[in-house]
Order: C-alpha cells, then structure tokens, then sequence
C-alpha cells in the first residue's frame, strides 16, 4: 500500500553555500581501504543533502547555524566527568575525542577504535559503520550524521558477544577543542550490554552511536550531559532492533548552548522493545531538542517516548516525537509523552509529536503538556515546613520521575537521581 | 434496494430511512442548465471579465489584480500529506454562470425553475413560502435564512427583508461590494491576507460570490444563517469568499453546506472564510462539507483548499467552528482562531471520514495572543478503505497570552488495514502561566463493541456506523440539531462499502 514519501528539503543557494563552505575543511578520502571509502560516500551525502540551515522544517525549532560555523568554538576545559565511578564499569577516557591510555579487557566484549580501524582486520563493524546512518536517510534528512560518518577521527567498537554484566563507560572531557566521535555497538543474538556515557566531549561536538540488536538480545544505554554551559553539541544514536530484543536509552541534560540529541529506531523483529527517555534541566542560556523517530515495521512490539523538560532563565526545550507504524506493523504498542515544567515567564517549549500510522491493529497514543508549578501542592509542601527551595526541587524530582523510573538498573537510577539532587541542590 | 424484503415488525419508516442512506453519493447528479462561462484559463483579462461581470468598482479590482500578480511568484504548497497530480490551472473555467442569471431577477419568483429544482431536491428550500402565504411560522419552528451558490454566483438570499428588520445584513458578497462598500472595503483581506497562501491569494484575485454577514452591535440574529454552495458546471473551479462581521455584543450562527455532481474530472475548490469579532460578539460556524469525493477507484472529485479563520479582535469575544468532513477527493483546510482580545476563546470541532481513495489534511490553528484566552479543540478522524487522514493542527502561546488555556484530543480511528492515520501538531508554549494539554490516541474499531452490535442482529455496515457515530458524539452535538442529524445520516453513507 501506498505511504507518504517525505518531501525532500529545498536545496536553497543558502543551503549549498553553508554546506561547501564547511565541506572545503574536509575533503573526501581517496584511499582504497573500507573505511576511505564508507568516508568517501558519506561526505557525497552530506554534499548532495546539504547542511541544515534555519529554514529547514525539521531544524524548525533549533537553529544549527553555531554547528556550520567555519570557525571553530573553543571554551573553558571541562574535567574528565565522574558520576559514574561507583557503578564498577570499565572506562574508556577522551579528552576532546583523544583516547587516554589503554583499552580495557572484558569477557564477552572486543573492544577497538575507529583510529585502529583502517589498519586493523575489523571486520564485524564494516557492515554497521555508517551503514545504520545511510538506511536512515531515507525518511528525513539527517546531513551532521553524514558528517559525522565522513569526518569522526575517533570512535568505541564494541561486539558483545555474551551477557556482558559489567558495563562500558566511556568518560568525556574537553580542553575547549572540537571533535567528532562516532561509535558502533554489536549485540549478537542473546547478548547483553550496557553502555554508559558522561561529561562534555568537546567545545563543540557531533556524535553517532549506531547499535545493532540482534534477536534476543538487549541493549541499555545511559548518557549525562552536563559541565560546560557553552558547549554545542548534536548527537545521534541509530538502531536496528531484532526479534524479543530490547533497547533503552535514558539521557539527562543539564547544561549545554545547544543540544541536538536523535534517536533513529528501526524495529524490524517481532516482539521487540524500545524506550528512549530523557530529562533536562535548562538554566539561562541552554537550548535542549530531542528529536526521535521510531519505526515499527514488525508485528507485537512496544515503543515508549518519555521526555520531560525542566526550564527557566530563558531555557527552550524541544522534543519532535514520532512514532511511524508500516503497514502490516500490527498489534503495535506505541506511547509518547512530552511534558515540561516552565519556572518562570521567560523558558519556552515547543514540541511536535507526530503519529503517521498504516495498520489498524495498533494502540498508539501521545500526550504533551506544559505548565507551570502546582501551586497548590507547593503550597501545601511550604504548609508543612518544608523551604520553598526545596519545595520545588521536590516537585521538580517528582515531575521528572516517569523519565527516571525507565532506567531499568536500580543501583543506575539511583547514581542518577543522586546526581539530579546535587545538581538541584546546586542551583537552588 | 427496490426489492428490499421487509421483514415482520420493521415498519415503513425504517424501510424509508435504509433506502434513503443507500447508494454511493446521493448528490450526484447534475443539473441540464444553460451556463455563460468565462474563457478557461487565468490570467489578468479573466480577472478584470470577473470583476467587470459583478459590475465591482475600481477599488476591488485593483485589489483582485494586486492579489493576481502576487499569486504568480507564489509557489503551491507541498506540506500537506496529500498526493494529487498536478493542477493545470489554466484549464479551469473560472466563471461560470447560469445564463439565466445574466440579468440578476429581481426576486425569487424570477428565478430559473430548473435553479430552485436542483435546491429543492438537495433538499434546501429556497422559497420563502410561509412567508409568500403570508404566514408567520409557528414559535418552535426554527426559521434558516439561505444564500444559495450555484457554480460562480448567488442565486437567492432568503429572508432579507425580515433579516433587515433586525437590521442584519445578510446578502452575497457581490452585492455587498455594491451596497455596503465602507464594509467590505473595512474588512475584507484584514483577516486573509489577500497574500496569506496560494489558494486564499488565488481565491483574492478571482472570486466571484460568495456570502457577506453583518451583525450590528447588541443584535441576536433572529435566525440560523446558512450558504448552500453548489458546483453544478464541468471543469469549473469554484471559488466563494465569504465574510461574516460581528459587531459588539451580536451574536450569530452560520450554517454552510456543499455540494457536486459526480463527475470523473478532478474539480478544484478554494475558498476563503474570513471572520470578524469585536467586544462581545459570538460566531458559530458549522460546516457540513460533502463534496463529491470521487468514485471507489479514486477517479473525479473535488480537491477543496480552503483558508478559514476568525479574528478575535475584541475582549471577550468567541468563536466556535464545527465540521464534518466527508466529502472531496483532496481536503486541505485548517480553521484557524487569532484569539487577540483579552479572554476571548476559541473552539474546533471536526469529523474527517475518509474513506476509498480520499484524503484529508485538516486541523486548526490556535494563535493566542491576548491574555486570558482559552481554546479547545476536538478532533476526530475516521479513516477507511485506503484514504488517509491527517490532523495537522497548531497551538501557540504568545509571551503575553498570560494565564491562557488550551486543551486538544484528537482521535482517530481505522476501519481497515489499508488505510493510513495520521497526526501531526504543533505546541508552541512561550510563558508559563499559560496550560497546554493535547492528547492524541490511534485505534481501530473495537470488535467488542463490535460484537456487541451484531448480537443484536444488525449488520456489520450498520454496527461500524453506529459505533463510530459514538466516537464522534461530542463534535456531533457541537453541531446545530438540523445540521446535527444530516451529519450522522452522512458518518453512515461515508463509510459505505468500508466493511466486509
């Protein structure tokens, strides 16, 4: 049956412009191994595509015009970030995308880098290297994937092969450079892994995650953003989910000028999961956008959205949700909700959550609110003795919880809320 | 259906009633009538023949030529989730005219029989016949004055003279731009940019009737209003501006209703609806839209883009747009609510049915601006067959909107797996002391209530029809109650044909 075939966007002079102007800074690899060839195809997309400008409907809420800039940000250094440090995982340290010291060593995991890469026989990350991101450009334009793809110097490779129980974390921290990283996960049928991340990977960022789940198999993902208040960044994370597999992923984002963070589910096996989750807390000067597109295209799966965003000082918040059911997806579970929390006159949130569904045996629903503090329960916590202060850090928690509570690992969600409480406490 | 075997205990009524919803598009017939038409094709001498034709003054057709010219750097708009192949739109009529119409008649008497036929067997009287026996109808009769449009003119206003008693204006735009120039010239274009998007810019250039409504201030209009819009011509576009002025404190519910003949050419439709509220004032609107919708193989029907929008212009002032849309091949309308005054409030209530190859893209726009306003808008989609139906809606809560409400549920339903359904709003919230909810849920028919239905022994057609008239019960009973019951008996013939 027929579906609608996105329009593709408007190829301005504008556009081009921006596009070459940046592209002049990165010309395309000629050599003859896999990995000069995948940058090779990669930077003709990104040229054929062009870069996002304001006007472009899916950039319709962010501006990327910082991310085109030719000449490079650069802002204060940001140390190697440590919330995690409890949570007995191995640890993967970059400073501004530069990997310091030694790969660890895990039963069930192999582990190199995109540096390694041309030289080395990797063969199990040439079928997913920039191939999860090029299936992906298919329904919307996504060009700083490309460009990523076509310019990340540096980059995890992950196979998991067993039920991993100890987690990878890889720990971010800047001098106030740029970098691009570009990251590949392989679960194999059955396996298991989790994946975390932390801390400012540069002054100004791109990163691509792509995961492959195969069936079976389950992928948890958990990433904080915060540090340096300035730092731009725009992320993406592609995955192809298999039969009864299971991906989640949770971010909170607490600082960052600009954040662009994509999800690109495909779930392509029957019975499969996918929650994506977010929070944000944004103070002053931080633009939050998460945009997601989740793709049913099998029959008895679930997806979950759950974003919540806490703003004031002039904070935006962006969520662009969507959930796509193919014909023939049926017996689809699909829930979306996007809600935030507006303290003050001057925050703003803007949000599209989208629905395009082709089956009539589905269940999906979406929700968005956005408002102010309950005054009536602030008033009833300040009744009570508790200090107005903490009062809306209760309340706040409390509006964040539904995100918080799709971390599916208690000793996880707990470092997390433990980190939001600091971080609350911080500002108050 | 004449071979209908009535059973035992079904009395004639019902007999009457089945045969009544039966058969694919009742409207389908067209009417053997004389036209004048203007030469196919657009361009400026079509638009001074237009204006010329309405004997308009030089004002109006600078303006439609100002509208022209901007039409031709404009580009068609390519958002909507529709497919259609590409107009040609200089092989449109963009005039025609019964020719019996040539002198206007001075009366409804001097109107073409054949005219009033056609209205009669829509069903719409446009004799003022209690009137003409020289009877006031009884109390509880609701009196609806009628401005019947056929293909590019209006044929009869009903009612005036009463009407102008109260001291309404209710007449075609045509004659408005003749009688009431200060008005139109006030307010035409102020809520429609005549360069606000393609079609309303193209609607700007060569619209040739429509509908014009004066409410002065502290009036109750004495009676439903109501267009009856009518393409009778082949490949005749039909563009009809209608604007409606409440003054202070007035009050008035407008009723319009479409229709076409079945033919196997794609027809084009662009209107533009403008609406005025100052202090005070209510407009209902309500729309029953069943234009033909093409035949089961996607082959004719009308492509309808329409702009509609009301302009809250004063405090306190409210608007209320209803809508059941069954019809036309292509549907592309977003009524739309400027809420400016200080608490003044919005509402949107929609029935899209789509079903064989239709497809709809219709929502609304909620702009509040001023403080304290509030919107709410009801949106239910039923999609069959292979159409797709899309709700594309807007809400946006300016930095001053302070303590503004909004609430927004939209649903949809499919009958079928072949069909698609489709929702895609806009939530833009810029102050916090405003509230913004929407809620949007996707499903198909429930099969225990279903189930439920046919235990009863009705057939599957029938369960389907009841079920969802269900689903759409609260935008039903938004609707005016002769309007109300026409737009169930329609939800039932939409869906025809979806089932088994």
């Amino acid at each position: 049956m027929k579906m609608f075939t996105p329009k593709t966007t408007v190829k301005s002079k504008a556009k081009m412009d921006v596009t070459h102007s940046l592209m002049a800074h990165f010309p395309a690899p000629d050599g003859t191994d896999w990995l000069s060839k995948a940058r090779a195809d990669a930077t003709a997309r990104v040229n054929a595509m062009g870069l996002p400008i304001a006007r472009d409907e899916y950039w319709k809420y962010t501006d990327p015009a910082p991310m085109n800039a030719t000449d490079p940000m650069f802002s204060g250094p940001s140390a190697a970030s440590d919330v995690f440090t409890g949570a007995d995982a191995v640890t993967i340290t970059l400073i501004d995308g530069v990997v310091q010291g030694d790969l660890p060593k895990v039963d069930g995991l192999e582990i190199a880098l995109l540096s390694d890469a041309a030289q080395a026989d990797i063969h199990w990350v040439q079928d997913t290297f920039g191939v999860l991101e090029a299936a992906s450009q298919g329904n919307v334009e996504r060009p700083y994937a490309a460009l990523n793809t076509a310019i990340a110097t540096q980059g995890v490779f992950i196979n998991v092969t067993g039920e991993v129980k100890t987690p990878v974390r890889l720990v971010y921290g800047s001098d106030g450079g740029q970098c691009n990283l570009h990251h590949v996960v392989k679960l194999a049928a059955g396996a298991s892994a989790t994946l975390l991340e932390e801390g400012t990977m540069a002054a100004r960022s791109t990163s691509v995650t792509e995961v492959v789940v195969e069936d079976a198999a389950t992928f948890d993902h958990l990433r904080l953003m915060m540090d340096v208040a300035d730092r731009q960044t725009v992320t993406h994370i592609f995955s192809r989910l298999g039969e009864e597999s299971t991906f989640r992923s949770f971010t909170l984002t607490s600082e960052g000028a600009l954040t662009r963070n994509e999800a690109v589910i495909d779930i392509n096996g029957d019975n499969a999961t996918a929650h994506i989750a977010g929070a944000c807390l944004g103070d002053g000067d931080f633009h939050h956008d998460d945009t997601v597109f989740v793709t049913h295209d099998a029959v008895d799966c679930e997806s979950r959205q759950v974003f919540k965003k806490v703003l004031r000082n002039g904070a935006t918040g962006v969520f662009q949700g969507k959930i796509l059911v193919k014909p023939g997806a049926q017996k689809t579970d699909g829930y979306q909700i996007s809600q935030s929390l507006l303290l003050d006159d001057d925050s703003q949130f803007l949000a599209k959550p989208e629905l395009e569904i082709y089956a009539d045996d589905v269940a999906c629903s979406h929700g968005s609110t956005s408002g102010a503090i309950d005054e009536d329960a602030l008033f009833y916590l300040r009744s009570r003795g508790v200090p107005y202060g903490t009062a809306v850090d209760l309340l706040t928690l409390s509006f964040l919880a539904e995100a918080i509570e799709e971390i599916a690992d208690d000793r996880l969600a707990e470092i997390v809320l433990a980190h939001l409480e600091e971080t609350l406490s911080a500002r108050r | 259906m004449d071979d209908l075997q009535v059973k035992d205990g079904v009395d004639a009524e019902t007999v009457e009633q089945v045969k009544a919803l039966s058969g694919t598009y009742k409207y389908g017939w067209d009417t053997e009538i004389e036209m004048e038409y203007a030469p196919k094709g657009l361009s400026e001498d079509i638009v001074r023949l237009i204006s010329s034709k309405n004997d308009e003054p030089q004002w109006m057709l600078d303006w439609r030529l100002a509208a022209y010219r901007r039409w031709l750097e404009l580009k068609e708009p390519d958002w909507a989730m529709v497919d259609y192949p590409e107009i040609d739109f200089q092989d449109q009529y963009y005039y025609a005219r019964p020719a019996s119409m040539v002198e206007k008649p001075k009366s409804l008497d001097e109107v073409d029989p054949k005219l009033l036929e056609t209205y009669n067997k829509l069903g719409i009287p446009l004799k003022e016949q209690a009137l003409l026996a020289g009877v006031e109808a009884p109390e509880d009769e609701r009196k609806v004055a009628v401005d019947a449009v056929f293909d590019s003119v209006s044929v009869g206003t009903t009612f005036q003279a009463e009407l102008k008693k109260a001291g309404v204006i209710f007449c075609s735009i045509s004659e408005a731009i003749k009688n009431h120039p200060e008005l139109v010239q006030k307010y035409l274009g102020t809520v429609v940019p005549a360069s606000d998007n393609y079609y309303a810019t193209l609607n700007s250039a060569v619209f040739s009737d429509g509908s014009f409504v004066y409410i002065p201030p502290g009036v109750r209009c004495p009676m439903e209003l109501s267009t009856y819009f009518r393409i009778n011509a082949e490949n005749t576009g039909q563009f009809e501006r209608t604007l409606i002025i409440a003054d202070k404190e007035s009050y008035v519910s407008y009723l319009e209703g479409c229709t076409a003949p079945q033919r196997d050419v794609a027809q084009l439709h662009a209107a533009v609806v403008e609406l005025v509220l100052l202090d005070d004032a209510e407009i209902k609107y309500s729309t029953v839209q069943n234009w033909f919708p093409g035949d089961e193989n996607g082959k004719g029907g009308i492509y309808n883009f329409v702009t509609k929008r009301a302009d809250c212009r004063g405090a306190r002032s409210k608007v209320m747009w209803t809508q059941v849309e069954t019809g036309s091949a292509v549907t592309w309308k977003y009524p739309s609510c400027i809420l400016r005054g200080d608490d003044s409030q919005g509402e949107f209530y929609s029935i899209a049915i789509a079903n064989n190859h239709q497809q709809a893209d219709t929502g609304t726009k909620m702009i509040h601006l001023g403080k304290n306003t509030k919107s709410r808008i009801v949106s239910k989609g039923i999609s069959a067959g292979v159409a797709q139906n899309t709700y594309r809606g807007q809400v946006t809560m300016h930095p001053r909107a302070k303590e503004s409400r909004n609430y927004t549920q939209c649903d949809s339903l499919l009958i079928g797996d072949k069909c698609g359904a489709h929702t895609v709003p806009y939530i833009e919230v810029k102050n916090n002391s405003s509230r913004v909810e929407h809620e949007a849920t996707t499903s198909k028919v429930d099969d225990d209530q279903l189930f439920y239905c046919r235990s009863r022994g009705m057939d599957e057609e029938e369960a389907v029809a009841l079920v969802v008239n269900g689903f759409c019960k609260e935008v039903l009973q938004a609707l005016p109650m002769e309007f109300a019951m026409e737009a169930q008996q329609l939800v039932a013939i939409s869906l025809e044909g979806s089932v088994g």
